[in-house]
């Protein structure tokens, strides 16, 4: 353990954020969803493109799959004519807020002292015309595709993405810990709850628990509405010098603790314990620097890529006991807004869009600033935890509005 | 697994994993294994990660395995997958920690177990870049 100033976070806070706009199937030009994100989280900030000096993204360019980013770091440097002492992007890292811990560690090194990150989708878009729900050469076909990489391991079975990887995870912590499918399904409602005081939000309309039974089984014991639902939009923060940061245009956020640990094998089906699969290493890793502890967060933005991954996250963080996340959101009180843990207060990635991480961070800030108009918590957190990934790309953090 | 309509995906095989695919021809489970210190390496790689011996060989393991868990998959991801299929996790007795994605055959639905013995069965697909037998899992009636 090293002291409080050797810790690169203890250097940041989030100075600015900015969000385009949102929705299942825009049809925007993905850079320009991209920019509107940028621009808005300096102006917040009150800085110009001319004080950023540094970028960071997740995951920077990829073809495949298609709409999974909405620009590049390269595209955006050069389409905001950014000067930068450091940039950086990249896919494998310890989630999609890899890309922020990473702007800290470059404000942290010296390297930058405000750096922009952004997160930017288009998978509604990308895949209205089906892309999702199948793959290989679609409309019945025959033929044979072959797989390479890890995907062997899992293709030939049918075993065709995270819906069912996580799945496998799910029924296990159900035969485990006897979780049930209306505690899984509290995640759902009390995003979809949420997200109807969040005007952006995708979908609004109230869910009561016989739609969320009546919604199509996927993969059991994943329904439909324990799936994020795919959108475009773009996400920005502006991290900043703590120092510069208290000088500028809002309250700083601050950055009280960041988590990147990944002690299992990189793995979907290899893992130790596979009621154990996300960010116990990460969440561990982040109570080792700071003093707070899970007692003392008001709020959880936390990743539902999955409804179960949600439940995963609860205990990892130790915001309730391992095995027991079942019974903690169990009537759905208890995470609500008016609820001793608020979760997901802008309706998650299952009811507010998929926008990959970044959109539970950005929750955070808004929440921590007090900005969240209806959707508000009324008792004014001051202390957020934010976690995002699932299976082997985890990342987590604690934001603060003290320093 | 023939028909027209029927969508096939097969592994790339290549000189680290043809023990893995082909070795149902066999009809054995193989997996690499590191011949100074036992351990199976799944999936192979070149260097035993335990004591970095190379001295890595195929071999047959038991071809038993438990049920760590389970999906019963409705959603037709791939064209020819017949609805609704069981996408399992499998555990073998030599190394537990061992695991391996895989299909649960020839099992009704309402007598899935996690904890379930098992043993592999494999489906062979004729191949132009190589025969490969995908290891499934079926329950194991000699075993309780």
């Amino acid at each position: 353990m090293t002291t409080r100033d050797g810790l690169a976070e203890k250097h940041c806070a989030v100075s600015g954020i900015g969000q385009s706009d949102v929705g299942r199937r825009l049809g925007r030009d993905p850079l320009e969803l991209t920019l509107d994100a940028c621009y808005a989280a300096v102006a917040d900030a009150g800085l110009t493109p001319a004080d950023i000096d540094g970028l960071s993204t997740y995951p920077g360019g990829m073809a495949v799959p298609k709409g999974f980013t909405g620009a590049s770091a390269y595209e955006t440097l050069d389409a905001m004519r950014l000067e930068v002492n450091w940039f950086d992007s990249g896919v494998e890292t310890s989630g999609q807020l890899g890309s922020v811990m990473k702007a800290c560690m470059a404000i942290g090194a010296g390297m930058a002292d405000h750096v922009l990150c952004f997160r930017s989708v288009w998978e509604g878009s990308a895949q209205g015309a089906g892309g999702r729900a199948s793959l290989g050469p679609g409309g019945g076909q025959g033929g044979t595709i072959y797989a390479g990489d890890f995907q062997q391991w899992m293709l030939p079975f049918g075993s065709a993405g995270a819906p069912i990887w996580v799945a496998l995870f799910a029924q296990a912590h159900m035969q485990r810990y006897g979780t049930t499918p209306e505690q899984l399904a509290q995640i759902a409602l009390n995003a979809r709850r949420n997200a109807g005081l969040n005007p952006k939000a995708i979908y609004r309309d109230p869910m009561t628990l016989e739609d969320y039974f009546n919604s199509r089984m996927i993969t059991t014991p994943l329904r439909l509405f324990d799936c994020d639902v795919p959108c475009d939009g773009a996400t920005a923060f502006v991290v900043s010098r703590r120092a510069l940061a208290e000088d500028l245009a809002k309250p700083p956020v601050y950055i009280e603790a960041m988590g990147a640990a990944l002690h299992d094998r990189p793995s979907w089906d290899q893992l130790r314990d596979l009621t154990r699969t996300v960010g116990a290493d990460a969440a561990a890793q982040m109570w080792s620097r700071t003093t707070l502890t899970p007692a003392d967060v008001d709020i959880a933005e936390i990743y539902d890529g999955f409804s179960y991954l949600t439940m995963l996250w609860l205990e990892a963080l130790g915001l309730c006991g391992t095995g027991e996340s079942g019974p903690f959101v169990e009537g759905g009180t208890r995470i609500a807004l008016e609820g001793s843990l608020p979760l997901n207060t802008a309706g998650g990635q299952l009811s507010a869009g998929r926008l990959h991480g970044y959109g539970f961070f950005h929750e955070a800030c808004v929440q921590l600033r007090g900005e969240g108009g209806a959707r508000q918590v009324a008792s004014r957190p001051k202390v957020a935890a934010v976690a995002a990934g699932g299976g082997n790309t985890c990342g987590c953090f604690l934001l603060s509005t003290e320093s | 697994m023939t028909e027209p309509s029927t969508l096939v995906v097969l592994p790339v095989l290549t000189e680290r994993n043809r023990h893995f695919w082909q070795g149902g021809a066999q009809g054995h489970l193989t997996f690499l294994r590191c011949q100074t210190c036992g351990y199976y390496l799944h999936p192979p790689i070149p260097v035993c990660p335990v004591d970095q011996s190379k001295d890595l060989k195929p071999e047959a393991v038991s071809g038993r395995a438990t049920l760590a868990s389970y999906s019963v998959n409705h959603h037709p991801w791939l064209p020819g997958f017949e609805l609704p299929y069981v996408v399992a996790l499998v555990e073998i007795p030599e190394q537990p920690a061992l695991r391996l994605t895989t299909n649960l055959v020839n099992c009704p639905l309402d007598e899935i177990e996690i904890g379930m013995a098992l043993r592999v069965v494999f489906r062979h697909f004729e191949d132009p870049g190589g025969d490969v037998w995908l290891p499934l899992f079926e329950p194991d009636g000699d075993r309780p």
